[in-house]
């Protein structure tokens, strides 16, 4: 056996991965994800912050949150974030790793304040509005991308519905001091379980959601992540703030006209898991691309993974082989997500 | 003779006739594994040296490699872990047992770890 690699993590709890993953789909799921950097910024620095993403961050309406990156001047991804607008001021989560970099650049062009002290809970799963219900009646009325300052107790906590499983659920972003007394009350709530970062990770991909530094990263564009959704109109050419993000050239260019490559989703035939880093060949055996992601979809019962292709093969069904241990295995083009999201947008 | 011995590297054999063994992974590896999706078996016939990688695990969180834990030949492999790879997990010196060798040296196995061995380098 080689070494297991470093599990320094808590990747689950004692009843795995695949219970955890599958607690989350049909329950809920409690994750820790206090790891990830918690900024606060001022209203003022919307227009400062349209320099940096490219989203329409000047019309986020109060109590609204939405997905952004940030962007580097070749178009590529410095970190995938949430943006959220609460009635004074303005909030971001940001990945783990890039904690550092992204405050530091963000304090180039505003007053970004780390709230080093906040912890953050994820709550997920179609029994979370219930469980949440239980613990604060007025947030589970939030719908998805919604948020609101709601006391737990005696906590002042910032509620949204959102998360990153495609299952609905809300992100608690409370104060560290009372994170374990709050965390333990969720977890008293009917059908409410802990999860790990693992099945967070599974629960992701099968949900079609990129992982920075794996799906996502400096070398690639949001247009061929298949994230163009989130650039707003107004960002675009002929909207009224087009473009003036870094990278913007070439981010409106590839809307426009497309990109070379696209994420795809990759289901192999037989049970091994496909894995990061593997090569992807077209019929003919020529190099097409790499995976980005894989692993084990407990919910489609399966090996599931995703990755990069040249965008003439990033249709439904495409074949292509993925290089496994040196030998190529069948792999077939796949829509994403693998498993519709649940997420709670109410009437419309 | 069903008295097993293990590797350092945390597979176990058991002896099931004077030159045939069972082979699979230990109880901690498992563990350490986690869910366990996967297992690529040897085919039947090949031959293994001592410490050569005979079968992949693939768990929820890694890929690792199940060596030969002595030298021998491949006269069986657990077929029902393709449809049931779980049952590593629930049985992993039982029913989760990997393959089945044909020794070149029995004596091979009787200088591998015994369980209190193997137990004592875990508990270091």
């Amino acid at each position: 056996m080689v070494a297991f690699a470093g599990y320094d993590m808590p990747v689950q709890f004692p009843s795995g991965i695949l219970a955890e993953h599958r607690h989350t789909r049909t329950a809920a799921s409690l994750f820790d994800v206090s790891h990830m950097g918690q900024a606060r910024l001022p209203l003022g620095a919307a227009a400062a912050l349209e320099t940096l993403l490219a989203v329409d961050v000047l019309d986020l309406p109060p109590w609204r949150q939405r997905y952004a990156f940030l962007t580097n001047d070749a178009g590529g991804i410095l970190d995938d974030l949430m943006l959220a607008r609460a009635d004074d001021h303005l909030f971001v989560i940001v990945n783990a790793a890039r904690k550092a970099h992204d405050f530091a650049l963000l304090a180039k062009h505003c007053e970004a304040r780390p709230l080093a002290d906040r912890a953050l809970l994820a709550l997920q799963g179609p029994r979370a509005a219930q469980a949440m219900a239980g613990v604060s009646a007025a947030s589970a009325a939030l719908r998805f991308m919604q948020l609101g300052r709601f006391r737990i107790g005696s906590a002042d906590c910032l509620v949204s519905r959102s998360g990153y499983t495609g299952e609905d659920g809300f992100e608690i972003s409370l104060p560290a001091s009372e994170a374990e007394r709050i965390a333990r009350m969720f977890l008293g709530q009917d059908g409410v379980k802990p999860a790990g970062l693992g099945a967070r990770d599974s629960l992701r991909l099968e949900a079609g959601l990129c992982l920075y530094g794996h799906d996502i990263d400096e070398s690639t564009t949001p247009v061929e992540a298949g994230l163009a959704w989130a650039i707003q109109r107004v960002r675009r050419r002929e909207g009224a703030r087009a473009g003036g993000f870094p990278g913007a050239e070439v981010i409106l260019g590839q809307i426009e006209r497309g990109a070379a490559r696209t994420r795809v989703g990759l289901v192999p035939e037989g049970r091994a898991p496909l894995r990061e880093g593997e090569a992807l060949h077209d019929a003919t055996g020529r190099f097409a691309g790499r995976l980005t992601s894989g692993g084990f979809g407990a919910t489609v019962d399966g090996p599931i993974g995703m990755g990069y292709v040249e965008s003439a093969l990033a249709t439904p069904d495409s074949s292509l082989h993925a290089v496994v241990r040196g030998k190529p295995r069948r792999c077939r083009v796949s829509a994403l997500p693998f498993v519709p999201h649940r997420y709670h947008r109410g009437k419309p | 003779m069903t008295q097993l011995r293990m590797t350092e590297d945390h597979e176990w054999i058991r002896i099931e006739s004077p030159d045939t063994a069972a082979v699979g992974i230990t109880h901690f590896a498992q563990e350490q594994l986690g869910d366990i999706v996967f297992v690529e078996l040897p085919e039947i016939g090949k031959h293994l040296a001592q410490g050569e990688d005979a079968a992949v695990i693939e768990s929820v969180k890694a890929a690792a490699e199940c060596k030969a834990p002595v030298s021998g030949t491949v006269i069986e492999v657990n077929a029902s872990l393709a449809d049931e790879p779980g049952r590593v997990n629930r049985d992993p010196t039982g029913e989760g047992w990997f393959f089945k060798l044909k020794l070149d040296d029995a004596k091979q196995v009787d200088v591998l770890l015994d369980e209190s061995a193997y137990q004592a380098k875990l508990d270091k």
